[in-house]
């Protein structure tokens, strides 16, 4: 699975002094030697427990299908896994939101230079009426989870 | 709202009672106990009602292109016409920031008294809907570009709307985001049609703490907005066309307790629907809280032929946005005299200094100096800046006419706007110019014709067949009799038709002299200066 493949990478980068990352297989110069920063023991993760109710919202809002068991164990680990970042000491730092964030939001002039393509556009739908597009009715919000057969089907 | 409530004010001093009746019998419910303390006696001793309106103000940017996009921003055109591969989110597209939306951001927010951001940074809403093609709008929801400003307002309050009440209302923030599309339905077939033509264009949302308590501050609070906003040119604020939409936040409590729950009432299309359609809601959260109900937090539609709010059935339940950091938008930082960077393309900069030095008069300014400069009084510079145009035609006649400013202001209000919305129509649209008023106006002031003259011109003018008025004071043989020898004939012939009133005068009863002078009227065709006739006949009196 991908999740464990993902964690032994982790670990292996996590050897870093003065925030330069490992380059993986060529080890040796990149790695300091006097690391400033060393991992803590190894702590057993906490088991996180997804209830019913945030997975009918997260069906709901996102509108992915867990179908089964299975995929319910698989997001409890990936959040398993996300979790170790609370590891890392972040007090006092301001959060970094954009690798974009020490660059210029470059501003455009208020001019016309798109638009007119509306065959181009309609192209690329299943239905189209008079050059509108044609959208299914209304949102229609999933049933109750009461009501739902569909919720977590292949579930044995 | 008797006790005049000025500047600082928050809560208004407003009680709400419920009107035994006023929702089922389909009557307009109004605001009763404006008064604090004067109930009506047929209601039962229930506690009084507070209500808490907040709006959500959302401004279409007046600008060339859209906020992210370079396609078009018009109103009216060709279905999906005006749309680029980035609004019909194609994989592949960036969003690219449009300078002018900034410009326009910052002007209002100083125009409103905020504190412009230097950095502020973009968020991604998610939601589906078939207008929003990305499922997501771009918006600042963690750091807007301006917060903490203040709005003042007006309202007419007293018996003859003559009485000016100044309002405040906070801005809690003013945020840069896109507008979606259009979406039409067809519910006799289930069809639904999108139009993205609008799906991109730039909007500014204002908005504003509950600082105000009924439908009618509501309305005057978003007049002024308007106002502002299409003095700066940063919106048309159009509302019939969408450029200016209006959601409300509404709750009622009683006063001491905390604030109840709200619900939001959107599709309110004019500034009538939004004073009705607040003013219903708190009825109707009045009416369900007495009865033993309770509101639920949901979001309602006003529905304007029955006058009355509607749950909207999409919207069941909180949204969950999962607001993101926009990660294609590096923060948007502004720069003000201080720290303008010394070698940077000035297309590339957005000086906050430099904005607000060329920020035009705003309303209440205008107000102050038409008052000051004229000494008219303050509700005639309100009307005057509530018609669009109107101002600049009353200064435009005011130039032209050796009249008083003072009487000439009544004339514009009264009788060039009074015909203006007889006949349901703007300024620009009317038949009469400024010129044409001011010459008219000259006539009056020159003793050429009477005041009830002049109105009789004015209504031929209103006709606008071109004919200038003196034409139509000559046609219709309008002109006062300035001949002194003529006027004392017609007197005396009045007088000695007239021998029993005569006498009755001479005995002492004043009031029959009236009654000469509108005989003299008649007899001239009322081209007699009443006041001439009045000092002639008395003369002739005391002889």
């Amino acid at each position: 699975m991908w999740a464990l493949r993902g964690c032994r990478c982790l670990r292996a980068a996590w050897s870093w002094g003065g925030s330069r990352l490992a380059r993986g297989a060529t080890g040796g110069r990149q790695i300091d030697q006097n690391p400033e920063w060393q991992l803590e023991e190894q702590k057993p993760l906490p088991q996180k427990k997804v209830t019913m109710e945030l997975l009918d919202h997260l069906e709901r809002l996102a509108l992915v299908d867990f179908r089964n068991w299975e995929g319910v164990e698989r997001l409890e680990k990936a959040i398993q896994f996300a979790d170790q970042l609370h590891e890392v000491n972040t007090e006092g730092i301001e959060p970094m939101d954009s690798v974009l964030e020490n660059r210029c939001l470059y501003l455009r002039g208020d001019n016309i230079t798109e638009g007119n393509c509306t065959k181009e556009l309609l192209q690329n739908a299943s239905q189209t009426a008079e050059e509108y597009f044609e959208a299914p009715p209304g949102n229609i919000p999933l049933p109750k989870l009461e009501e739902r057969e569909s919720f977590l089907q292949d579930s044995n | 709202m008797a006790a005049p409530v000025s500047g600082g004010g928050r809560l208004c001093r407003l009680a709400w009672r419920r009107r035994a009746g006023a929702l089922h019998s389909g009557a307009q419910p109004a605001a009763l106990g404006r008064e604090p303390g004067k109930v009506a006696a047929a209601q039962s001793g229930v506690a009084p009602w507070r209500a808490v309106v907040g709006l959500e103000v959302h401004a279409q940017i007046s600008s060339n292109s859209k906020i992210f996009s370079g396609s078009q921003v018009q109103f009216t055109a060709p279905p999906n016409s005006l749309v680029s591969f980035f609004d019909a989110s194609l994989p592949g597209t960036l969003p690219v920031l449009n300078r002018r939306c900034v410009e326009a951001a910052v002007m209002t927010g100083l125009a409103l008294s905020c504190s412009i951001n230097k950095k502020s940074l973009f968020d991604r809403k998610h939601y589906f809907y078939a207008d929003l093609p990305a499922g997501y709008q771009i918006t600042q929801q963690r750091l807007p570009i301006a917060v903490n400003g203040n709005l003042s307002y007006t309202l007419c309050v007293g018996a003859k709307q003559s009485q000016m009440v100044t309002k405040n209302v906070r801005i809690k923030q003013i945020q840069l985001e896109q507008d979606s599309g259009k979406s039409l339905h067809n519910d006799a077939r289930s069809q639904t049609f999108i139009d993205l033509n609008r799906a991109g264009v730039g909007l500014m949302e204002v908005v504003m703490e509950p600082d105000m308590c009924c439908g009618e501050e509501a309305a005057a609070a978003v007049r002024e907005l308007q106002l502002i906003l299409q003095t700066l040119g940063s919106s048309q604020a159009i509302m019939a066309e969408g450029q200016l939409r209006v959601d409300a936040n509404v709750s009622v409590h009683h006063p001491g307790e905390s604030y109840g729950v709200r619900t939001e009432v959107k599709n309110i299309n004019s500034l009538r629907f939004l004073a009705r359609a607040v003013d219903y809601e708190i009825q109707r959260q009045i009416e369900e809280l007495e009865n033993g109900g309770t509101i639920l937090n949901e979001t309602r539609a006003f529905d304007y032929k029955l006058g009355c709010t509607i749950p909207m059935r999409d919207k069941e339940g909180k949204q969950d946005y999962r607001f993101m950091p926009e990660p294609n938008l590096p923060p948007l930082i502004l720069y003000d005299a201080k720290s303008l960077p010394a070698n940077i393309d000035d297309q590339q900069v957005v000086n906050i200094d430099w904005i607000q030095e060329r920020l035009p008069d705003l309303p209440s300014v205008k107000r102050v100096r038409l008052v000051e400069q004229y000494g008219i009084l303050p509700e005639h510079s309100f009307t005057l800046l509530n018609e669009d145009g109107l101002m600049e035609l009353f200064e435009d006649v005011v130039r032209e006419t050796q009249m008083n400013p003072k009487k000439v202001i009544g004339w514009v209000i009264s009788e060039l706007l009074g015909h203006l919305k007889q006949y349901d129509l703007t300024v620009k649209e009317s038949p009469v110019n400024s010129l044409s008023l001011a010459d008219l106006l000259n006539l009056l002031e020159r003793g050429v014709i009477s005041s009830s003259a002049a109105k009789q011109v004015l209504e031929e003018l209103w006709k606008g067949e071109g004919k200038t008025p003196l034409q139509i004071v000559k046609e219709k043989r309008l002109e006062l009799i300035q001949n002194q020898r003529e006027l004392d004939q017609i007197c005396q012939a009045v007088m000695e038709g007239h021998q029993e009133e005569v006498m009755e005068i001479k005995a002492g009863n004043k009031k029959v002299l009236n009654k000469l002078i509108g005989l003299v009227q008649r007899a001239t065709q009322r081209r007699a200066d009443p006041i001439l006739v009045k000092q002639i006949l008395e003369k002739k009196l005391s002889q």
